[in-house]
């Protein structure tokens, strides 16, 4: 079909002097990794939290956590990292905000893309904590109380040691998502590794080699957390429920 | 404090609205191709010829390891010229459109794929099973006895993965489409105001999705109790 496929080009010192295109695509990759990371511990943290008092008795504290995951499952990714990039440091008091916007733009788009994916990553989270907790048998709580636990002593030792267990398997896709989820950070300028792939096409003329590099990385990273939360999964099965031994 | 002026939305709507029927057109396109297609692929999974089950296995395994960021940049930057070498389609038309509704429908048919391969292991081998002793054939069984079935179990996903379709539609932003997103994003630009375009297109897509799944939740429970 008339392309001339020249896998070298990736090799090749970049056109600004910096090392190799190849370097260009491992930077990209380094910050695709470290990015979702970070974002999902925070999605881990605050999805717990907000699963948790889902299920609480109290109507205003449920209701509240309701109201979170509702507005972050119900507005689009992008709209959402705009919000965070383009209009919160315009919302912000002045000083929080000036100082977003004097800082270095690799930090802005960084924390934008941090907070935007961590807490759109904690809403989904949150369904499965709270999926986890509500499939307990209701007999587990109410022993614990018949016991004399206090309701946070029944949560503490009896239900969330299980149900964190038991929610390790459905949020195996939902940190897999959280990589694919982050290449939506490229709009705002983050030179993650879908933004280094559009760079790579202009500056090499090689699109195919530069896209075919940048889509095995991902099949990479994919693979590679699959494997990871398969031995995590073997660790956490809990005897006796769906997949136990 | 920032001082908010919403005066340049009235004037916009008609193109916003334009840009709402063209996130609905890549919706509902999408949703429709992605479910034939996703069908298919969850046929052919379940079927008991290896290479037509390797093949959707592979195929839906790719899609689903790749963002769909990614997915659209190939269908922008590369489908097209692809398409311009190998059938002299003439150089620089524009198929931003075609080339979105394209991706979008092959990326969801994977994600369709796999509700749909899960509705119909849900359905009871028994069925299976009761159809070829009454003497249909596979299609016949499969068209008239299992997928009803499963299709009516698999409603609410189906709808639950369109508003996630529907708000990913919003993407199309990395070609310049203007969507619903773009064409707010643009009017923000135009007038300075990006920060209300922003938060009316967040306020807009929250209204319709929230109303939808709401609606999705009510169907859901009639179904169980029905």
């Amino acid at each position: 079909m008339g392309y001339s496929w020249n896998w070298d080009v990736l090799l090749q010192p970049s056109a600004t002097g910096d090392g190799t295109y190849l370097g260009w695509m491992f930077y990209g990759f380094k910050m695709t990794i470290g990015l979702s990371l970070s974002a999902w511990l925070m999605a881990l943290i605050l999805g717990a939290l907000v699963g948790v008092l889902r299920t609480v008795p109290n109507k205003a504290l449920s209701g509240l956590a309701a109201a979170y995951v509702e507005l972050f499952r119900n507005i689009p990714l992008l709209v959402q990292l705009f919000i965070w990039y383009f209009v919160l440091p315009e919302l912000a008091p002045a000083a929080l905000g000036d100082a977003f916007k004097q800082s270095n733009p690799i930090v802005q788009q960084f924390v934008s893309a941090l907070l935007c994916l961590g807490f759109f990553t904690s809403a989904r989270v949150a369904e499965q904590v709270r999926s986890g907790i509500n499939s307990l048998p209701r007999g587990q709580k109410n022993a614990a109380l018949a016991i004399g636990f206090t309701l946070a002593q029944a949560y503490r030792y009896v239900m969330l040691p299980m149900a964190f267990r038991l929610v390790v398997p459905p949020l195996t896709s939902e940190f897999l998502n959280i990589f694919k989820n982050s290449a939506v950070c490229s709009t705002i300028g983050l030179l993650e590794l879908a933004a280094e792939g559009r760079q790579l096409v202009d500056y090499t003329a090689q699109p195919y080699e530069s896209f075919i590099a940048v889509t095995l990385a991902y099949v990479l990273i994919n693979v590679v957390v699959m494997f990871a939360m398969r031995r995590v999964e073997a660790q956490v099965r809990v005897p006796g429920y769906m997949g136990g031994h | 404090m920032y001082e908010f002026d919403w005066s340049s939305i009235p004037g916009a709507l008609p193109f916003l609205a334009h840009g709402m029927v063209v996130s609905l057109q890549i919706t509902a396109v999408a949703i429709l191709v992605g479910i034939v297609w996703g069908t298919l692929l969850a046929m052919m999974r379940l079927s008991s010829v290896n290479a037509l089950s390797w093949f959707a296995a592979g195929y839906v395994n790719l899609f689903r390891a790749v963002p769909l960021v990614m997915v659209l940049l190939w269908f922008f930057l590369i489908v097209p010229h692809l398409l311009e070498t190998l059938f002299g389609f003439p150089r620089g038309s524009d198929m931003r459109m075609g080339s979105a509704i394209a991706g979008f429908a092959l990326f969801e048919a994977a994600y369709y794929s796999e509700i749909i391969r899960a509705g119909i292991q849900s359905v009871p081998k028994g069925q299976m099973a009761a159809a070829s002793a009454l003497g249909m054939g596979y299609a016949q069984s499969m068209r008239l006895v299992v997928l009803p079935q499963a299709f009516r179990n698999m409603v609410p996903l189906l709808l639950t993965q369109g508003i996630i379709l529907f708000q990913d539609t919003s993407l199309v932003y990395v070609s310049a489409l203007a969507d619903f997103f773009g064409a707010a994003s643009k009017v923000g630009d135009r007038d300075g105001r990006l920060v209300e375009m922003l938060l009316f297109a967040g306020a807009v897509y929250f209204v319709i999705c929230f109303t939808i799944s709401q609606l999705v939740r009510y169907y859901q429970t009639k179904l169980k109790t029905a």
